[in-house]
């Protein structure tokens, strides 16, 4: 028999005492890998998250983190909006000459040159962002359809995105005019949307007034993972039609002022029951570049210019912009990171407990098993042989309690691993490892060996003759 | 004192003014063995036979290097017990001593082969396991082997006691009252076990008993009474 077979046997002598340990291991080791999972999940939802294909997001001047946690996980109240014409600065003279002519922008625009940051986007592309409404509890998006076609999303942000039905909404539509959505994966399924239904969007906040305007559903996105999968998306063009969406232009205002005027603003310098809801026709006229507000513009240009255009962008009075991945990183720096500490703490302490526990339990059987070690001691035990019996008991009960809490808080995991990767998009399945999770159950086997040592030392001094006596 | 070589043996086990002395609790000592002189051969086997609280088990936790002498010598097979480390008296009473206890002393949370395992792994660090069932089905119990000590009986569980103390192919075997808890019917057959596999193993047998049945079996009894000093100083302060 070797020492781990004799170690088997003391824990089996002692079962109800040697389980019940385990037991309170396996539990404390579990939550405490559960928790680092979720830890892991959290973060890497949102690292991942915070990299979609842009590199920059402009809005109006505040706070960065605000800026991107509105536009990237359309978190927390809408901000305050830019004027449509920040959106020119970054496209070249053609393309402002383009939107000139079709958004009634000539004399307002100078079509004769590039926009002011056109030379930092060889290579990349503008993308407009109004976001205000909502369907039902999700967040809408009102954009272009370069949305779906430029941006990317998954680990490696080199993922298109794809249509589980349908297709990409189009700016004007033969049936449908300006008035198309496409809708995230979990939109559709808790609203139990399909192709051909229309959606009505309410204004300001979950509980705001509908518009009573019709956006025809024409794509349901897959699954990616990320925020978009909760969010519905609509034409821009449509959106601008509908109440409340166009800026209020006072007769003696600038056009160059600044623009701050929301759609809540709108509405109370209008009065709710003065506009009437009317019913668009489809052949709209769209709205003119004067009355046009957005929330942002995601921009994708080569990193090094990226750089150098924040900097310029933020010296300006009224917008800024934010790196996704940079405020991302902070905000993890600033919250999740301690968030992390102390949950390194918690798995300290957990793990310190369990040892305790551990030599609590082999300890007070110590007195029991004198007679025992004696009578091995008497049979040609060698004192570090009775020392290297307790120390294997009591690693195999920590092994034992670890590798049990670890299984049930993968089990867990992979239970919960469908409605994880719904919510977060993180696939998790039962050999999905937290990296913090790997030096776990080595702290417990050590602090085992450690708690292990003191009823060793009891066994090793245990004196032969004294406890061989009947 | 006879000498082994004189009767015929190789010397085996040879005790020289034992002294063992245990503290007491209000001060001083006791003392519990004063043995000037004990020899035994080589494969000889030899009753002790004394009173109770007379130091025979003191005595044979003496030779197996369980219990420190103040002085004197013992030595065992060559090796002076008395000049050994702690750890070094581990490996002796490993290699050379098998130790079957009045109380049997079996593990009880080990079957009966693996009390027979246990005790050859700590011997010698072999795993013979064809040895171990052999021994236990010579001593009746080749049925046994994953019986519990608490699922035997008491003459079984002290059969597997002697099965554990040969194990591991000692040379001198110490039996402390191996009959003291066995029933009159069972006691010749464990005397007979024990003497039986000492001849066949060339196994060298002090043996402790109080019962006169089993030391008349034996060519050679040793009366503790007489070969430790300590009853002499009682009986001369006694008649004085």
């Amino acid at each position: 028999m070797n020492l781990i077979q004799i170690a088997w046997r003391n824990i089996r002598q002692r079962g109800l005492a040697s389980t019940l340990t385990m037991i309170s291991l396996a539990l404390g080791i579990g939550l405490t890998v559960l928790v680092l999972a979720i830890y892991g999940i959290i973060e890497d939802a949102f690292r991942r998250n915070s990299s979609v294909g842009y590199n920059l997001i402009v809005g109006a001047k505040g706070s960065p983190l605000q800026l991107t946690l509105n536009t990237v996980y359309y978190l927390s109240r809408p901000i305050e909006t830019i004027p449509y014409d920040v959106y020119l600065e970054y496209l070249s003279a053609d393309e402002r000459a383009t939107q000139a002519v079709t958004y009634s922008g000539e004399g307002i625009v100078d079509t004769s040159r590039d926009g002011k940051f056109a030379p930092y986007m060889v290579g990349g592309f503008a993308i407009p962002v109004a976001l205000g409404d909502y369907f039902g509890p999700y967040r809408v998006v009102a954009t272009t359809p370069d949305f779906f076609d430029l941006l990317k999303h998954g680990p490696s942000v080199d993922q298109d995105f794809t249509f589980a039905q349908g297709r990409n909404f189009l700016l004007d539509d033969a049936t449908h005019g300006a008035f198309e959505a496409v809708v995230g994966s979990r939109v559709a399924s808790d609203m139990q949307i399909k192709i051909g239904d229309t959606i009505d969007l309410s204004h300001g906040d979950p509980d705001g007034h509908g518009h009573g305007v019709a956006f025809v559903v024409v794509g349901i996105l897959n699954p990616t993972g990320t925020p978009n999968d909760r969010a519905a998306f609509v034409n821009l063009e449509g959106f601008y039609l509908m109440e409340g969406h166009a800026r209020v232009i006072e007769p003696d205002a600038d056009s160059s002022a600044p623009s701050g005027t929301t759609a809540e603003d709108d509405d109370q310098v209008t009065g709710e029951g003065d506009l009437e809801v009317e019913k668009i026709a489809l052949s709209y006229a769209p709205l003119p570049i004067a009355r046009r507000d957005l929330t942002a513009i995601l921009l994708r240009s080569d990193p090094i210019f990226a750089a150098k255009m924040q900097k310029t962008i933020n010296k300006q009075l009224r917008t800024q912009a934010a790196a996704p991945v940079g405020e991302i990183s902070n905000l993890l720096g600033v919250i999740v990171d301690p968030l992390r500490t102390a949950l390194l703490t918690i798995t300290v302490v957990t793990c310190l407990v369990a040892a305790v526990g551990i030599l609590v339990s082999i300890y007070n059987s110590m007195s029991d098993r004198k007679r025992d070690i004696a009578v091995m001691r008497a049979l040609g035990a060698r004192r570090d042989t009775v020392l290297g019996i307790i120390l294997v008991e009591s690693l195999l009960i920590a092994l034992g309690g670890a590798i049990l809490g670890w299984v049930l808080a993968h089990l867990a995991l992979k239970l919960a691993g469908g409605f994880i990767e719904e919510r977060t998009g993180v696939q998790v399945g039962f050999f999905t490892l937290s990296p913090a999770e790997g030096w776990t159950i080595p702290l417990v086997l050590a602090l085992a060996t450690l708690a292990g040592f003191l009823p060793a030392l009891v066994g090793y001094r245990t004196n032969v003759a004294e406890n061989l006596n009947p | 004192m006879n000498l082994a070589w004189e009767r015929g043996f190789q010397e085996m086990l040879s005790l020289t003014n034992v002294l063992k002395t245990f503290p007491q609790p209000g001060g001083g000592t006791l003392t519990v063995l004063d043995i000037a002189s004990l020899q035994l051969g080589a494969g000889e086997q030899v009753a002790l036979v004394g009173r109770s609280g007379g130091g025979k088990t003191t005595l044979l936790h003496a030779i197996a290097g369980i219990t420190r002498i103040d002085s004197g010598s013992i030595v065992v097979g060559g090796v002076d017990l008395t000049k050994l480390s702690e750890a070094g008296c581990d490996r002796y009473r490993a290699a050379c001593i098998g130790y079957v206890f009045q109380t049997f002393n079996l593990l009880p949370g080990f079957t009966a082969l693996e009390n027979v395992r246990l005790g050859m792994t700590f011997a010698s660090g072999r795993h013979d396991l064809p040895r171990a069932k052999m021994l236990l089905d010579r001593v009746g119990l080749g049925d046994r082997l994953d019986y519990r000590p608490k699922q035997l009986s008491v003459g079984q569980q002290q059969r597997v006691a002697i099965a554990r103390a040969l194990a591991g192919r000692p040379k001198l075997l110490l039996a402390d009252e191996p009959t003291a808890n066995v029933d009159p019917a069972n006691q010749q057959a464990i005397v007979d076990l024990i003497r039986q596999t000492c001849l066949d193993e060339g196994i060298t047998l002090l043996l402790v008993t109080h019962t006169r049945e089993v030391s008349d079996q034996f060519s050679r009894v040793e009366h503790l009474d007489q070969i430790n000093r300590i009853f002499r100083h009682l009986e001369v302060q006694t008649s004085s």
